[in-house]
């Protein structure tokens, strides 16, 4: 009875895995679907292989030897053996196509209406929505925003190490390789946010390199598109003023770059509209004042290893920057 | 091949593997890896004293307590590494023989090879060009710059080394092996617009 409501709520957990917003089991996507399905028929194809074998197993163990001790004929060894090669063999065969198609499924059509550029870094994603008129194009940090429906190009590149784009939800994995630019179509086709993280090791905070997709309504997304390429906006309230003077004339100017200020850094995360971002430091606090300050505070408790430097504060400097930050949207 | 556990060579490879669990270990409690330093140990360094020619002085007392760690430390001389390239000392450096501004590598070291020396080159500017990066970085960071720079021009080697380098190769790798070689063409004159020697 107590075992079979473990085993009961095991279940439960490990199916409650299956949804949300981080699954390949969820796919809300064509190229996660394509995935998906290869998955399933894998997964259920070895099941059935690997009960047929421990029938086997179990009927030769279990079995009487025959009384006349005779040796089996060469002739009924060979044909079990040929026949379970053969089935392997053709097993296989139609994995191996099975994965090619679906391969060829998540292929990057001939020309998505969109590409967005996704360079990695130790430890976030820089996000670059390039436009043929310099003026319209803008930059962003670990937030992507795509519009419903539409194929999306992710071109991928890293600034440091190896790291992958994965956002299961979505599409299948794709690695980030200095020096190389590859390729993924992401399509969403339900409206949402994504999480997504970095699939190979990179470091101290491979853990904390997290991104959001969101999946706007065209409208919603076009909307989004019009606010990101404004400048940084004139802060009014009084401590954001004295933050802003606060945040040129400290170190911070020097690596971050708020568009319409002389802060033009390109070493840190694009901070032009951070406060209109979910998320800080890829996903690792939700953007309130209150986290913003902790992390301007002592980033180095909160992300060991990252390399945005503790910068000596007074306490009102910290404040005001921080009320700055928020006002960023 | 697990016959006979007495055999002479069992015995071998475990005082082997022993020494090197050791070996690891011993390296391992030497040099832990310090992500955060304590603000009051940062805001130290800054407090160190500079003779009144500007060149050479003393380092602040606690960095002696902490075993010199922006010298023999190798993930500072990293981080440095990655601070030389964020900071465009390559715009008047070059890969560290110099451009518009004077080269590391020549032997010739304008205030002296001294860190002291470098720490306050690089947080007050020096005339005829070097900017002051007192705004654009935190003391610590100028620290770790300023062991790389030494790196980059050492008399003789270190025995931390920095992170590997995935550019080309132009110069010897930093303290790989001192920068002698390139020493004897004798320092390098200086660029007109860098202005007498002091």
């Amino acid at each position: 009875m107590r075992t079979a409501r473990i085993l009961q709520l095991s279940i439960i957990a490990a199916v409650a895995g299956c949804s949300g917003n981080q699954s390949a089991l969820d796919p809300q996507g064509a190229p996660a679907i394509h995935v998906e399905h290869l998955i399933i028929g894998i997964t259920v194809i070895c099941a059935a292989v690997w009960l047929l074998v421990m029938i086997v197993l179990g009927w030769a163990l279990l079995r009487k030897r025959p009384s006349d001790s005779s040796q089996p004929g060469e002739r009924s060894l060979t044909i079990s053996v040929g026949s379970a090669v053969a089935a392997t063999v053709i097993i296989i065969t139609g994995l191996t196509i099975a994965s090619f198609y679906t391969t060829r499924g998540i292929g990057l059509p001939e020309n998505a209406a969109l590409t967005i550029t996704v360079r990695g870094q130790q430890w976030w994603w820089q996000v670059n929505y390039a436009d043929p008129d310099p003026a319209l194009s803008f930059q962003t940090a670990n937030e992507i925003h795509i519009p419903v429906g539409q194929d999306v190009r992710v071109q991928l590149e890293s600034a440091d190490v190896v790291h992958s784009f994965w956002v299961p939800s979505l599409a299948g994995k794709q690695d980030l390789v200095p020096g190389r630019s590859n390729s993924l179509l992401l399509r969403a086709e339900r409206p949402g946010i994504y999480r997504g993280q970095c699939a190979e090791f990179c470091g101290l905070q491979h853990t904390h390199m997290a991104m959001m997709v969101v999946a706007d309504k065209p409208a919603d997304y076009e909307r989004w598109i019009a606010a990101q390429r404004q400048n940084g906006v004139m802060p009014t309230d009084p401590d954001a003023v004295a933050g802003k003077v606060a945040f040129l004339s400290k170190p911070c100017a020097a690596c971050h770059t708020v568009r319409g200020t002389p802060a033009t850094g390109t070493t840190g995360p694009d901070l032009t509209h951070i406060g209109s971002r979910k998320t800080i430091a890829a996903g690792l606090l939700e953007t309130t004042r209150g986290s913003l300050a902790a992390w301007i505070a002592d980033p180095q408790t909160l992300k060991p290893g990252n390399n945005m430097p503790m910068v000596p504060l007074t306490s009102v400097e910290l404040r005001d920057i921080s009320a700055y930050m928020e006002s960023l949207k | 091949m697990f016959g006979d556990i007495n055999d002479a060579k069992w015995s071998f490879l475990a005082t082997f593997l022993l020494v090197v669990a050791g070996a690891a270990f011993l390296g391992w409690a030497q040099q832990p890896r310090e992500l955060r330093t304590d603000p009051p140990l940062v805001a130290d360094l800054d407090r160190f004293r500079l003779m009144s020619n500007s060149i050479g002085g003393s380092p602040p007392e606690s960095y002696f307590a902490e075993g010199k760690p922006y010298e023999s430390d190798a993930y500072n001389l990293s981080q440095g590494q990655r601070l030389y390239t964020w900071f465009g000392c390559q715009s008047c450096h070059g890969d560290g023989r110099g451009n518009v501004g004077p080269s590391f590598l020549d032997g010739w070291w304008l205030y002296g090879p001294e860190m002291v020396s470098i720490v306050a080159s690089i947080r007050d500017g020096r005339p005829h060009g070097m900017p002051a990066f007192r705004d654009r970085m935190t003391i610590e960071q100028i620290w770790q710059l300023a062991g790389y720079v030494q790196t980059i021009g050492a008399y003789s080697t270190k025995v931390a080394a920095t992170g590997r380098r995935d550019d080309r190769h132009t110069r010897p790798a930093e303290n790989r092996a001192p920068a002698k070689i390139l020493f004897n063409e004798g320092p390098v004159g200086a660029h007109p617009d860098q202005g007498p020697s002091p």
